[in-house]
């Protein structure tokens, strides 16, 4: 064997070891959250196998109703950015009118300003417009999402004019012209999109724990750490793995589906400039 | 010009704002509006239920002379010192390792990437229990290297440094990808032409691919930085800011002092100097848009 050869052999080996060291907080919370609850903590769990703490926490926990409430927000919100980002990203690609750089302003400081950071004034809006503990007072900031416009405008800015001409003269109206031409050329700008979107919000939580009241509400993040603070954790690893585990799982089993796809999309969506 | 013609560009700027409007207006109401509340009300002396009351810059004065405050930015400026070159050089590194070809290479991808699709808040509630005081696996391995148990997070000079090592895993994967994606863009026939000048490995990453990085490296350090100082998350469920403040980030903060201690006014106060801090660290994305970084 060359020594070319035992050299990649080793770069191999070593990234598997790397990798299986990033990979040990998720083997340890699989494996906590699947065995019976021990006293002492240890990484090589050797307790016997078992869905009981899922099963206790699932009955402790409105967790059915906090996987609705996460659902609906998510598909919601993505839905509506959907429509209202598609609008604009047209506008500003292909529209000439005055005032765009102001939007482009706008569109810059939604990118370099994060959410988070305007809970204060976002929370007065809120209760000024009396969506406070409702689940439109989770989505609405996020309505307008100046990333997918960006993302949007930069794909359909790239499809051939002639395409966008050629429906017009066909008689296709705007809507038509949109939904037949552009759209289906920017596939993947909307498959980015649409992975960012809704992986932010299945994860979001500082903005929903300020918004939410009551179980109702409350999305499936904001449970979690109610759980983890409560009574019914008893301060028990094993319970609160079990939680943590029931809330990651659909959106971590879909990126190691698609691994590719949602790294690609963080890329795009961080690349706008 | 025809009448028709300026017919026609009045139409299409109806048209071009009545597209825009609906995103727009959310925009306006929740990230331009907020931006200027927020400079409006840190002239306030404003607790919920009460009257604001107009201070001018008492608000500032106050904080500045707050030693609280000060701790707070010192905190969260040394952890993003603390975090955001560590996770730049992992990621750079991450990036190399796994920029190549093969089987398992998606697998080993993955596996360093995987921390970004999950929330902060599960992360933390993993790592609270690992860094729990004796129970928890760090302390165990203290205690089998014949140590004493750490207790990391009680503990005023070890927390945010625990809190550091926590957020460096799951942010250089993250970080891995843009690094990944920079690398990847490299054209081949530079590489060739290095190595046909005799450079290898450390000199072609040194002397080629790291300065062709460059603009890649800037743009990645801004939201490294936006990124880390955003973080609350972790600190509501690990620490609430304990030992002492110890723990306490700029966004916990402002959301203590608004939603603990209902003090808008400070707590708006608290939110321009976060403006004023991410302004600051974005400088450097108007210059990769202005002028690129070329190194030919």
């Amino acid at each position: 064997m060359s020594a070319k050869k035992i050299g990649s052999l080793l770069v191999t080996l070593f990234s598997i070891v790397l990798g299986l060291i990033w990979l040990a907080p998720l083997f340890w919370l699989v494996s906590t959250a699947l065995t019976e609850t021990t006293f002492n903590m240890s990484f090589f769990p050797h307790s016997p196998f078992t869905f009981k703490n899922i099963d206790y926490v699932w009955h402790a926990v409105p967790f059915g109703q906090y996987y609705i409430n996460t659902i609906i927000l998510v598909v919601v919100t993505f839905c509506i950015q959907f429509v209202t980002s598609t609008l604009a990203a047209y506008s500003l690609a292909f529209l000439n009118y005055k005032g765009k750089s102001v939007v482009f302003v706008i569109i810059f400081m939604q990118i370099i300003i994060p959410n988070d950071v305007l809970i204060i004034p976002n929370y007065l809006t809120l209760t000024g417009l009396g969506l406070i503990d409702t689940k439109l007072g989770i989505m609405i900031p996020f309505l307008g999402s100046a990333m997918a416009i960006f993302l949007l405008r930069q794909h359909f800015k790239t499809v051939p004019r002639a395409f966008g001409e050629a429906a017009k003269i066909d008689g296709a109206n705007l809507w038509q012209t949109i939904w037949r031409v552009y759209m289906p050329c920017a596939k993947p700008a909307y498959m980015s999109f649409a992975v960012i979107s809704v992986s932010y919000h299945w994860n979001n939580y500082l903005w929903p724990l300020i918004v939410t009241r009551s179980p109702q509400n409350r999305p499936l993040t904001v449970g979690l750490a109610i759980f983890a603070k409560s009574k019914e954790a008893d301060m028990q690893w094993s319970n609160v793995c079990a939680a943590t585990l029931i809330i990651i799982l659909p959106l971590l089993l879909a990126f190691f589906i698609m691994q590719k796809q949602f790294m690609n999309s963080f890329i795009s969506a961080g690349v706008k400039e | 010009m025809t009448r028709s013609a300026t017919d026609r560009r009045r139409k299409e700027a109806l048209q071009g704002w009545m597209l825009l409007i609906p995103a727009l207006l959310i925009m306006l109401v929740f990230t331009v509006y907020p931006v200027f509340r927020s400079v409006y009300l840190s002239l306030f002396k404003y607790r919920m239920g009460k009257v604001p009351e107009y201070i001018a810059f008492d608000n500032y004065v106050q904080l500045f002379g707050n030693s609280t405050f000060w701790k707070v930015m010192r905190n969260t400026l040394v952890f993003a010192l603390m975090t955001v070159i560590p996770s730049m050089i992992l990621g750079l590194c991450l990036a190399m390792l796994v920029n190549r070809k093969g089987r398992h290479i998606g697998f080993i991808r993955s596996a360093f990437f995987y921390p970004s699709v999950m929330p902060m808040i599960a992360i933390a509630s993993v790592w609270m229990f690992i860094y729990m005081a004796r129970n928890g696996l760090f302390d165990q391995l203290l205690v089998s290297f014949g140590l004493q148990p750490a207790n990391v997070l009680s503990n005023k000079d070890t927390v945010l440094p625990a809190m550091a090592v926590m957020y460096v895993w799951r942010e250089a994967g993250y970080l891995m990808v843009f690094y990944l994606s920079g690398i990847q863009s490299i054209s081949q026939d530079v590489l060739e032409a290095a190595a046909i000048d005799g450079a290898t490995g450390w000199k072609t990453f040194r002397y080629v691919t790291l300065p062709l990085l460059a603009p890649t490296t800037l743009f990645v350090s801004t939201i490294a930085f936006t990124n880390c100082f955003k973080l609350a998350d972790q600190v509501i469920i690990m620490t609430e800011g304990a030992p002492n403040n110890a723990s306490s980030l700029l966004l916990y903060y402002i959301y203590q002092q608004g939603f603990t201690n209902m003090n808008y006014g400070r707590s708006s106060t608290l939110t321009v100097i976060m403006l004023a801090l991410l302004m600051v660290f974005s400088v450097p994305r108007f210059f990769s848009q202005d002028r690129k970084i070329h190194y030919n």
